[in-house]
């Protein structure tokens, strides 16, 4: 057997592929719903907290500061261990699942609001007189003036976070998430072959090409002039 | 001309009564006690030095800066009235800026619409409606559908009046209008401005446009130093000033 042959035996091997191929899917099917979930409310609470924050009550401040701080410098690992095995001596029982989505939904929304917020900051002061002169009130110059160009802003650097955190759900396995990474590290531990991996390296090209692809798109389509 | 430079003082009520406003940015005083009023239908022009409070003295006039001491009456209503709606008012307070300020995401009609829509609670087909007759108005009948970025700073700014035109405010107020304008566009925004006025609103102008001050303002005030130190007809500030450090300042806008 030559160098290549072993090669292909360990990493691709067609058998094993033909074998695991619906664990992967399956597992993918849960990487997907993972970071499905976590995208839309990490990306609600973070520009929850960014509107909150634009009211400028000191402890509300201070709270989201707090909170932003703590989930932006702690690992998400940390954090899933913690959930996942310091809550049950509590009383609460989460399963794994709900604690990989509520611990990553907390980190992308930490991101979520750091962004958001730099986008309110940046948006130029006129924009803010020329809206209350008009008789807006506040929140209404916010919602229908400010944020809209404040997301704008927040696309770019937006996009990549929120690549970064969904691929976090590879960290699921440790607590026995049935994601794509378990589903595969499953495999190779009956099959003792490396191939299972690479499927689930695959799969997760499949799922985070487009979406990376899907950011440069969305960052191209809202990138428009200043006047 | 319905008013003359002292009606603010005769029976008619001042549409804007300023009484002993000061302003102070921390430590510094930028308003020190300024006594103005504007008659209906006058266009009072203010002019002075940067850093004199022209801005500031405008920016209060809409509580968009806070002032510190003093009173500001708007048709009747005293702003600084802690039961004041300020947001109801404001829409009766037109602002023209400097640096135009139109929503960049928005087209020039929804520019224009957003506070009908908002403020006003009309219909979409209403504030369109009202949207459209505003830019017909200023001349961009043909830039309804255009985005900021499209057009130029003469377009921009004649948008930017629209959109305070079309709230019909009782008083409008403006700062440096043509000051961020390249030279060539200057004339548009003027000849809008000449129009607003010959329909008999009521303008206060921050603005060093000499001869529209001269052929358009009923009354021109000094500002120097946080103070109203000269006001008098368009005539008299611009030949011959009393106040030394007004005479100097004609001299250096006139070069």
């Amino acid at each position: 057997m030559s160098a290549f042959e072993r090669f292909l035996e360990s990493f691709f091997n067609p058998k094993l592929m033909l074998r695991y191929w619906p664990d992967i899917a399956q597992g993918m099917l849960v990487t997907v719903e993972i970071a499905l979930a976590v995208l839309a409310s990490g990306l609600a609470l973070g520009l929850g907290l960014a509107l909150a924050r634009s009211y400028r009550i000191a402890p509300v401040s201070a709270a989201i500061v707090v909170f932003v701080d703590v989930f932006r410098a702690l690992p998400p690992l940390v954090l899933i261990l913690i959930i996942y095995f310091g809550l049950p001596s509590v009383g609460v029982n989460l399963s794994a699942f709900a604690v990989l989505w509520l611990v990553l939904s907390l980190v992308l929304a930490a991101f979520a609001e750091e962004a958001i917020w730099a986008g309110i900051l940046s948006v130029r002061r006129g924009q803010w007189d020329a809206a209350r002169s008009t008789g807006l009130g506040f929140g209404q110059a916010l919602i229908h003036v400010v944020l809209p160009q404040a997301v704008r802003l927040a696309i770019p650097p937006l996009t990549n976070r929120t690549i970064a955190i969904t691929k976090n759900t590879a960290l699921g396995t440790v607590i026995g998430v049935g994601e794509v990474i378990n589903q595969a590290q499953t495999a190779v531990s009956f099959s003792g072959n490396a191939t299972p991996l690479m499927m689930a390296a695959v799969g997760y090209l499949a799922i985070f090409a487009p979406v990376v692809a899907l950011g440069a798109f969305i960052e191209k389509r809202f990138a428009w002039r200043r006047a | 001309m319905t008013s003359g430079p002292l009606a603010a003082n005769g029976a008619e009520r001042p549409i804007l009564q300023v009484r002993g406003l000061v302003k102070r940015f921390g430590a510094l005083e930028v308003l020190k006690g300024i006594d103005f009023a504007v008659a209906p239908q006058e266009l009072v022009f203010v002019i002075g030095p940067s850093g004199s409070g022209k801005s500031t003295l405008l920016r209060c006039c809409n509580r968009l800066e806070e002032p510190d001491e003093g009173s500001i009456m708007v048709d009747g209503v005293e702003l600084t009235d802690p039961r004041c709606d300020i947001n109801a008012m404001r829409r009766r307070i037109g602002m023209v800026f400097q640096s135009f300020n139109l929503y960049p995401h928005l087209s020039a009609l929804r520019n224009v619409t957003l506070a009908l829509r908002k403020v006003l609670r009309k219909s979409r087909r209403e504030a369109d409606e009202i949207g459209r007759a505003a830019l017909a108005r200023v001349g961009l009948s043909d830039k309804v559908a255009a985005y900021p970025a499209e057009l130029s700073g003469g377009q921009q700014q004649r948008v930017a009046i629209a959109r305070a035109l079309s709230l019909e405010p009782k008083i409008m107020l403006f700062d440096e209008p043509t000051s961020a304008l390249d030279p060539e566009l200057v004339g548009s925004v003027l000849a809008t401005m000449r129009d607003m006025r010959e329909s008999g609103l009521t303008m206060v102008v921050v603005s060093h446009e000499m001869r529209f001050a001269r052929d358009a303002a009923d009354r021109v005030v000094f500002m120097d130093g946080g103070r109203i130190v000269e006001e008098g007809t368009p005539e008299k500030i611009f030949t011959a000033p009393e106040n030394p450090r007004a005479r100097a300042f004609v001299a250096e806008i006139a070069r």
